[in-house]
Parts: C-alpha cells; sequence; structure tokens
C-alpha cells in the first residue's frame, strides 16, 4: 500500500509554496522510487503553519510544517512518510494546540477530506443532512434552521429560517437560490477556504435550501479575485452531478435542482444582496430600492433566497446533527459557531471557528500569538472595511453580534484585521472613505459624493489646515452618509472613520 | 466609432451565440471575450448590444462599471496588488511603491516593452499571508521587495 500524503491545494497555502513543496515532494519519492499517493486537500487553517504536509500514520494523521521544498529530502531521510521524527515534526494534526480547542462545525471537513472526490465527502459525513432533508415536509426543513438560531454570516445577521419561510409561503413555480460568494471584505477568506476545501458542503446546503423553499434553480455568485476556488466549484459541481446529487432527480428523490457558478467582475458593491441579483441578471450592479424583498422578488422577479456561503454550509451539520445541537453552541442570540478569521499584522493568522463568546483578547493572543511584527497592537478592525477600529481597552468584548454592536462595533463576515503601533488612523479613515468612493456604485448621492468630500476632508486635516473644523465637518459628513444612504457601503463606511475619531482622536490633529 | 477586425467580429458573435440561451448572459459574455481577446475592444460593444439585442449604452454601462473589465489591451503579464487593510498592516504601501519603482509604471499603466500592467486589487482573500499578489490567476503572499522580484521572475521564466 502506497503512503499517503496531504499538501494543501488551497491558494492560500500556494501562494507561500505548497505547489513547490507538492512537486518536490513527488520528485523525491520517484527519485528513492517510493510509492505516494498525494492528496491536495483544502488548508486546516493555520496559515501560520503552511505550507502544512501531512502523512497518515497508524496513530493517525501527522503533521509538518512550515516546510519548504528544500526540507523535503531531510522529510524522507527521517522517515516523515511513517512519522518519523524531524525539526518541523508537528505530531499529531488534531493535538495541535490552536487546532485542538477550536470546535469546527461549518468547517469539519475543511483540511481533512479531497475537495474533488464526493466518495470522500459521503465518507466524512457527506449529504446525511440532504438525506434527512429529503425525509422531511419542507416547513419542517425550514423549521430546523429557524430553531437552530443560524443567522446570516455575510454580515447582516439576519435570521436564515426567517428568509426561508418568506421564501416557501410564495406560491409561484419559479425560485431561486443564490449564494453571494462575493466576499470581499479585507481580513475575510473564510468562504474561500471553504469553497477550495470542502465545495460539496455549500452544494449540499443549496440544496437542501432548494428541497426546503421549492427552488429548483442556483446560482452561485463568485468574485472574479477567487479563480482557484471557481476551479474548486466546477469540479465539485460536476462530480455531484455525475453522482445524481444535482440534476432532475436529487438523490433519488424525484426533485430537480440545478447549479451553477457564476463570475462577477471586481466591483465590491456586489456582495450587498440587491446588486448581486442585478449583477447576476447580467447588469451593472447597482442597489435596488427595497421592499420588495428579494425572499419575494429576488433573481429575475422571482422569490429568491439569498445566503452567504458559511451560511449555506452550515445548512448540511444543522439537518445531520439537529438544531438544538447547532443552537447548543454561542450565547444570547448569536448561536452555534463562527469561523472566525485572523488577518493582517498577526504572528498565528488562519481560521479559528468557535462557539460566539470568546473574547477578542483571547483571540489575538492566545490563538494570534499578538503581533507579526512583535510590536504592541494598537487597534483592529472587525468586521472588513466597513467595520469598526476597537482599541486594546475593549479587548474583552465578546465575539457576539450584540456584545460588538453595544461597543458601536460590528462583526460582520468575522474577520479580524490586526494594526501594530506604527499605524496612523487618520490615514486608514482617509482609506475607509477612498474605498468607498472607488467602490460606490453611485446610485445614491450620500455614498457617491459624500465619500470624496470624505477623502478631501480628512486630507485637509493630516495637512494640518483647521484641524478642529474640519474634524467637526467630517463627523457631520459621516453622520450624514450613515443617515441618508441607500445601503450599507454609504451607509457603513463612515464607521471606521468614526470610531477612528472617537478612539484615537491624536491622529487628527495635523501634520502627519 | 471603432470597428473590430472581421476576425474579430466573428469571434464575438460566435461568443454571444454559446451563452445567448442562458438566463443574464451579459457578463458570461464580457467575461468570455476577455478571457479570449485580453480585454473588451470599445467595437465589440455594437456588437454585443446588437446580438444580445441591448442598447450599447447598456453594455457600455456594464464595462464601464466592473473593475475587471479593461478596454485597452493589457501587458502580458497583469499584477494585482493588493491594498486593502490587511496587507496594508503588513506594508502594502510601501510594497506598491517597490512594484512602481521596479517596473517604471504606476497603477493601471502598462510597461512600454508590454510585459506588465500593474492593477491594485482590494483583497484577494489571502489575509492571514499579507502581503498579497495576484499574476495571471497564480496568488503570492508574504511578499517582501525581494520576493516581489523573484515572483517577475518566476513569471517571466514560466
Amino acid at each position: 500500500m502506497s503512503a499517503s500524503v496531504y499538501v494543501p491545494g488551497d491558494s492560500g497555502a500556494l501562494s507561500i509554496g505548497a505547489g513547490k513543496v507538492a512537486a518536490a515532494i513527488s520528485a523525491e519519492a520517484a527519485r528513492r522510487g517510493i510509492a505516494i499517493s498525494l492528496v491536495r486537500n483544502g488548508s486546516r487553517g493555520a496559515y501560520w503553519l503552511e505550507p502544512l504536509v501531512e502523512v497518515v500514520t497508524p496513530a493517525g494523521r501527522c503533521a509538518y510544517g512550515p516546510v519548504r521544498p528544500a526540507d523535503v529530502p531531510s522529510l524522507f531521510a527521517a522517515d516523515f512518510l511513517s512519522g518519523g521524527a524531524h525539526p518541523l515534526a508537528l505530531g499529531p494534526t488534531d493535538a495541535i494546540p490552536w487546532l485542538k480547542g477550536q470546535q469546527r462545525l461549518t468547517f469539519e471537513r475543511v483540511g481533512i477530506v479531497d475537495p474533488a472526490s464526493v466518495v470522500d465527502y459521503v465518507k466524512h459525513g457527506g449529504y446525511q443532512g440532504l438525506t434527512k432533508a429529503l425525509s422531511l415536509p419542507p416547513a419542517e426543513i425550514v423549521q430546523a434552521i429557524t430553531a437552530s438560531g443560524l443567522r446570516g454570516r455575510g454580515g447582516a445577521a439576519f435570521p436564515t429560517g426567517i428568509k426561508w419561510k418568506t421564501v416557501l409561503e410564495q406560491s409561484v413555480s419559479q425560485k431561486y437560490v443564490t449564494c453571494n460568494a462575493d466576499e470581499g471584505d479585507s481580513g475575510t477568506f473564510s468562504d474561500r477556504m471553504l469553497m477550495e476545501g470542502d465545495p460539496f458542503a455549500l452544494i449540499e446546503g443549496m440544496t437542501i435550501a432548494g428541497v426546503a423553499v421549492g427552488a429548483t434553480a442556483g446560482f452561485i455568485y463568485l468574485r472574479a479575485e477567487y479563480p482557484h476556488a471557481l476551479a474548486a466549484l466546477r469540479t465539485a459541481i460536476a462530480a455531484a452531478y455525475q453522482a445524481r446529487y444535482l440534476g432532475a432527480d436529487v438523490a433519488g428523490s424525484g426533485k430537480r435542482f440545478d447549479l451553477e457558478v457564476r463570475v462577477g467582475a471586481g466591483a465590491y458593491i456586489c456582495g450587498e444582496e440587491t446588486s448581486m441579483l442585478e449583477s447576476l441578471e447580467g447588469r451593472r450592479g447597482e442597489v435596488r430600492v427595497r421592499p420588495p424583498l428579494p425572499a419575494i422578488k429576488g433573481l429575475f422577479g422571482q422569490p429568491t433566497i439569498v445566503n452567504n456561503v458559511v451560511t449555506l454550509a452550515t445548512v448540511p451539520w444543522i439537518l445531520a446533527h439537529g438544531a438544538e445541537a447547532y443552537a447548543n453552541f454561542g450565547m444570547g442570540k448569536s448561536r452555534g459557531t463562527l469561523p472566525i478569521q485572523l488577518a493582517g499584522n498577526i504572528r498565528r493568522g488562519g481560521l479559528v471557528e468557535r462557539a460566539f463568546g470568546l473574547t477578542l483578547r483571547e483571540l489575538l493572543y492566545d490563538y494570534g500569538g499578538g503581533t507579526a511584527t512583535g510590536k504592541p497592537i494598537r487597534a483592529v478592525q472587525v468586521g472588513g472595511p466597513l467595520g469598526a477600529y476597537i482599541p486594546p481597552a475593549q479587548f474583552d468584548t465578546a465575539v457576539d453580534y450584540e456584545a460588538l454592536s453595544a461597543i458601536g462595533a460590528l462583526l460582520g463576515h468575522g474577520g479580524i484585521v490586526v494594526f501594530d503601533d506604527t499605524v496612523d488612523m487618520a490615514r486608514m479613515a482617509r482609506y475607509a472613505m477612498e474605498f468607498c468612493s472607488i467602490e460606490s456604485c453611485g446610485k445614491c448621492t450620500p455614498c457617491r459624493i459624500g465619500s470624496t468630500r470624505g477623502v478631501e476632508v480628512i486630507d485637509r486635516i493630516i495637512a494640518g489646515v483647521d484641524p478642529e473644523h474640519n474634524v467637526r465637518l467630517l463627523e457631520d459628513l459621516c453622520e450624514l452618509m450613515v443617515q441618508g444612504s441607500l445601503c450599507g457601503l454609504g451607509g457603513m463606511a463612515p464607521f471606521p472613520v468614526q470610531s477612528a475619531l472617537k478612539h484615537f482622536r491624536e491622529d487628527f490633529r495635523g501634520r502627519h | 466609432m471603432d470597428t473590430l477586425p472581421p476576425s474579430e467580429a466573428a469571434l464575438v458573435r460566435r461568443i454571444v451565440a454559446e451563452h445567448r440561451g442562458r438566463s443574464g448572459p451579459l457578463l458570461e459574455v464580457l467575461h468570455a471575450i476577455q478571457g479570449a481577446i485580453g480585454y473588451i475592444p470599445p467595437g465589440a460593444v455594437p456588437v454585443v448590444a446588437t446580438e444580445l439585442n441591448l442598447s450599447r449604452a447598456e453594455v457600455h454601462g456594464v464595462v464601464t462599471f466592473y473593475h475587471y473589465f479593461r478596454t485597452t489591451r493589457p501587458g502580458t503579464h497583469t499584477v494585482s496588488l493588493c491594498q486593502a487593510e490587511a496587507c496594508q498592516s503588513m506594508g502594502a504601501e510601501a510594497l506598491a511603491a517597490h512594484a512602481r519603482d521596479r517596473l517604471g509604471i504606476d497603477f493601471h499603466e502598462t510597461t512600454a516593452d508590454g510585459k506588465f500592467t500593474l492593477e491594485p486589487v482590494y483583497c484577494l482573500g489571502n489575509c492571514a499571508c499579507s502581503p498579497a499578489a495576484m499574476v495571471d490567476g497564480r496568488l503570492y503572499g508574504r511578499l517582501s521587495p525581494e520576493a516581489f522580484d523573484a515572483m517577475l521572475a518566476d513569471t517571466t521564466s514560466a
């Protein structure tokens, strides 16, 4: 029997050399006449250990990392294929403390399975949720999602079951399930990791959604910046059709569900759900005025579920294990787990899936180990480019929708970007406005014009032109954008600016 | 008005024909044109409009709305440097300065020899390995100025 070796094909791991490591392992094995079976899995999410190579031993999977191509001959010399001792040896993968304490539900298979194999997916518990769903009346599937407490993981945190119920209640012949995979927030990569590492979980989740509300077609709206995820999804969708988990007769149920991927074209605004629907229809991604809600009048004017990747990929777990099992994780109104992404200037960055409720401090120091540069953390931005900057004095805040909201921040898609003490918060505030001006769809004035004026005002503050007056003007402009914008882009772009003004006022005194 | 050479016009019509049966096909059509030609020539706009029964304004509006679609020929290799927050926290601005200096061009420009186009991008989803860049669909992380130079060398030798 040939030895099994896992080298991630995840794009983040590839970005720091996993492809070259895989090639070196194949070449060295051939040179030594050793037969190996090389699996390109997703990433376990410990990017600080990537490229992380795993081997299958009688004691389970053992890890080595971070591996460089030059380390490969010495790994073979140490008989790493049997778990041999080596300076890069990390022991059993599941026992690595950073991974061991996590509560992986949505990400239970990511980094473990072969993302191209439907057989491997089923072997690891895949399609149990769909089987369960097919045994239930539609209303009971929706009820299970409602009872689980699952809320939209894309950022808006709207209760998923309520959205589904609205779509279920529409009696029309054509409904749609759409997946928002336009993960554009800086500091977030959980959607990408999931689509690359366990694409069948998303496919199964969308299929269950289709069965639940009576939708026969689904679209994944994927951002153009994710070519690796596109390839993984296309491979998995083809395999799911082949295995009859998609198509005219889903798993022998007689129900139809078709699924295709549509690729965006580099517009951040298309992560806003109505803008995404416009884009899916082949138009400019300008936001629609609500009502009507997409659940009533969505894609091509039909009732449509719009959910984020992580939300949909969590659905199979809930169906397979029960709503109560999921709701038992978490705190308050934030039930279940959240895949949190530690990003930016952090020593041990990556994906941490834990029940809601742990504090920022635990994440930043216990998991993250502080900054990568070794300097003190000065600020973290939670929730992407529209999220607030949080100072160290508030690091005991729990990761929970309501707890963050209580300090004027937001959880968003669960990304945390860390900055050390060299950061200039006036410049970060300027960037928030600049980003909004670049990405504004242009439909409403507060966002389109306000963001440009915001950049100009902050430029004057930085240049030292009457900073007191201009800070007041900036605060006024922020208020106007928050109150007057049509959607979350213009309505939330002021949050990082306002929080920077509130917590880091000393950076707005001018003459930088 | 710009017109397409007959071979490209035929190519555009063929692409539209392939996607015509799909719902909301315009973005798919534009992706296919850019994939085949490298950009969306202005002369393709009226052809697509006629074939899909849209107005030229609608097609032009879509082409110009999305950052990814370009209306000029790019260099042989497109270097997209992430400029978003996570990469900024790890020195993306200094890396961009190095890239401009090294290539002798600013963002949205192409080198005189037609080899490289430099574009900013706002997040490549590689935020635990910042700063990041993408070249011709290949992702790079933890880029130092030296690693950036190696990346360019890697690209031209591949």
